[in-house]
């Protein structure tokens, strides 16, 4: 069963220097209790693309075009009011890249919830707390963490209190935007096991994961989209696509990632030569030509469509 | 033998406050030695005093107590600025954040000619080919020395960084986190310069670093530090098959692999 269907989604920043196409045509879909991926280096789009996911949607980001579908919903056509009171929280939440200084600074954690929550719904202040109280205990976070001010927290625990903040109604999916990049890698595995702790209970459903490190989203997600320049070139089950990557982006990237293993320590690591491409004007037929040493004729000038050359496997390149 | 580098009971504490003067060591008790041509890592989590040790091997920053020998010399009993020349012409930092190590208002062209006075004038003979022959080694194209440091993207900024070291032939490169700013695919081709380096010129190199995995791939030593001390020192294979410091051990079950899922 899909739980989110995102078709076509353009959306484009607006600003003096051109227009900064950041998503350009990406469709994705999100099964009910799964986990998505999403992997790209900085400036792919990738941020972008999980706002969009919610219609959230500032100036000068504009939405452009397609069409995104949430547990039925057509959300892409609901004004910023009615996201705000029906969809945001309850059926979608997020947790931005600057999660860590999301909450105020001024005020006790408790209040800062207190007014999350009116945001979306009117409750008496007791009772969100009393809701609030509850979840931190049922998550094994220490709830004395309601009376404290952001700044007494370390960054783990802060983190994962915004976690735990923005799935308090709990919505069907959490969209993660880089949650552990910051983090030292053991409270990094904090952070993860909660997410885990989320769907085990299923105060949440599915959730879209983003982060530019592979080895942390192989851990979470079952299925994995990787994106270039505004556009995603491939997409497929986790295990396949660690074990056989096949667009030559995505090869580039497994073999740069650096861990703990043998295999890894033997082998000669690869490296993309030049930098990701303007998204105010980028290249012409396949994005990623430029730096790709497969490229034909036939790279600079035709788009490749994301095309399926096996089961549940997607990739946009002309050698496949 | 000597070795190039001796660190030796290195402490440095903080004290802070005005009335209440809170101490706080960064760095405690650290030893360890250093061969030429050697690549070591030097890994802790923020806060856990690597930079601070960095900072004092680099004579940036004076330790409380502890010493340390480059070459057998003391570097801290240097006083004369021209002995000072010519120890941080042999031993070279690169930081985390290119831009900052950068004038905004100078062009790449500077930058580079600024190097070069750490260098003895017989050594400088053809500047411009000096700086064109740097630049070559990274990979970068001359034209690359008239942009100003914002035009160039953060990878590019450290390849310049990197293309002081080959114009300086230091013996020692202290890299502070060198590539934690850099996307990953293009990682390694900053990494690959600095093995080049120690290929040409048998220069030893320290890299701070959060990261094992990158510690892990090119370091020959391994050093773990926790608050202020070194727990652990190991070669890369040895990681993999024996810790004995609970603070490594913690480390390594949750370092995500790549080829392996977490029970």
């Amino acid at each position: 069963m899909t739980l989110l269907m995102a078709e076509n989604i353009k959306a484009y920043y607006f600003t003096r220097m051109g227009t900064i196409r950041a998503v350009d045509g990406v469709s994705l879909g999100v099964d009910k209790g799964m986990v998505l991926g999403v992997i790209g280096e900085s400036g792919c789009g990738k941020s972008t693309f999980i706002n969009t996911l919610m219609m959230n949607i500032r100036s000068p980001l504009r939405f452009i075009e397609g069409r995104v579908e949430l547990d039925g919903l057509v959300i892409s056509e609901m004004s910023r009011e009615q996201l705000k009171k029906d969809i945001w929280g309850k059926l979608v939440a997020l947790v931005p890249q600057s999660a860590l200084n999301a909450l105020m600074p001024t005020m006790k954690i408790r209040d800062f919830i207190v007014d999350a929550v009116r945001q979306h719904q009117d409750l008496p202040k007791e009772e969100i707390v009393g809701m609030a109280r509850r979840r931190f205990e049922e998550l094994n976070l220490p709830s004395d963490t309601l009376n404290l001010y952001p700044h007494e927290l370390s960054g783990g625990m802060r983190q994962r209190a915004v976690i735990a903040i923005a799935t308090l109604l709990n919505p069907k999916l959490l969209l993660a935007d880089e949650v552990t990049s910051a983090l030292d890698v053991s409270t990094q595995k904090q952070v993860l096991n909660l997410l885990a702790d989320l769907r085990k209970r299923r105060i949440i459903d599915s959730v879209v994961y983003v982060s530019h490190d592979i080895a942390v989203v192989r851990q979470v997600a079952d299925k994995m989209a990787v994106m270039y320049a505004g556009k995603v070139v491939e997409v497929a089950p986790t295990e396949d696509m660690i074990a056989k990557p096949l667009h030559p982006y995505t090869t580039a990237l497994v073999n740069s990632v650096l861990t703990l293993e043998p295999e890894v320590r033997k082998r000669e690591l690869s490296y993309l030569p030049g930098e990701p491409p303007s998204l105010i004007n980028p290249p012409r037929g396949c994005r990623f030509h430029p730096r790709c040493s497969f490229a034909k004729e036939k790279c600079e000038t035709e788009e490749p469509p994301l095309v399926e050359v096996s089961e549940k496997r997607l990739v946009s390149c002309h050698l496949f | 033998m000597s070795y190039l580098l001796d660190v030796r009971y290195v402490t440095k504490v903080y004290t802070a406050g005005l009335l209440s003067r809170e101490r706080i060591t960064a760095v405690n008790n650290v030893n360890f030695k250093l061969n030429s041509g050697e690549i070591i890592s030097i890994v802790g989590e923020s806060g856990s005093g690597k930079t601070t040790l960095a900072k004092i091997i680099l004579r940036l920053l004076p330790p409380t107590s502890g010493s340390v020998y480059f070459e057998g010399k003391d570097v801290w009993s240097i006083k004369r600025r021209e002995e000072l020349r010519q120890y941080w012409r042999q031993v070279h930092g690169i930081f985390q954040d290119p831009y900052a190590s950068f004038n905004p208002m100078f062009k790449v062209r500077r930058i580079l000619y600024q190097a070069l006075s750490l260098l003895d004038e017989n050594e400088r003979g053809d500047p411009e080919g000096l700086v064109r022959e740097a630049l070559k080694s990274v990979g970068l194209q001359p034209d690359a020395l008239d942009k100003y440091p914002h035009e160039l993207s953060g990878g590019m900024r450290q390849r310049i960084m990197v293309a002081r070291c080959f114009m300086l032939r230091p013996k020692l490169v202290i890299a502070d986190e060198p590539t934690s700013m850099i996307d990953a695919s293009t990682r390694a081709g900053i990494l690959k310069l600095f093995t080049k380096l120690r290929e040409e010129n048998n220069t030893s190199i320290i890299f701070i670093t959060h990261d094992l995995g990158l510690a892990y791939y090119v370091s020959d030593r391994i050093l773990i530090m926790y608050k202020g001390e070194i727990v652990e020192e190991r070669t890369p294979d040895e990681l993999l098959e024996k810790v004995e410091h609970p603070y490594t051990k913690r480390l390594l079950s949750d370092v995500p692999f790549l080829y392996r899922k977490w029970s």
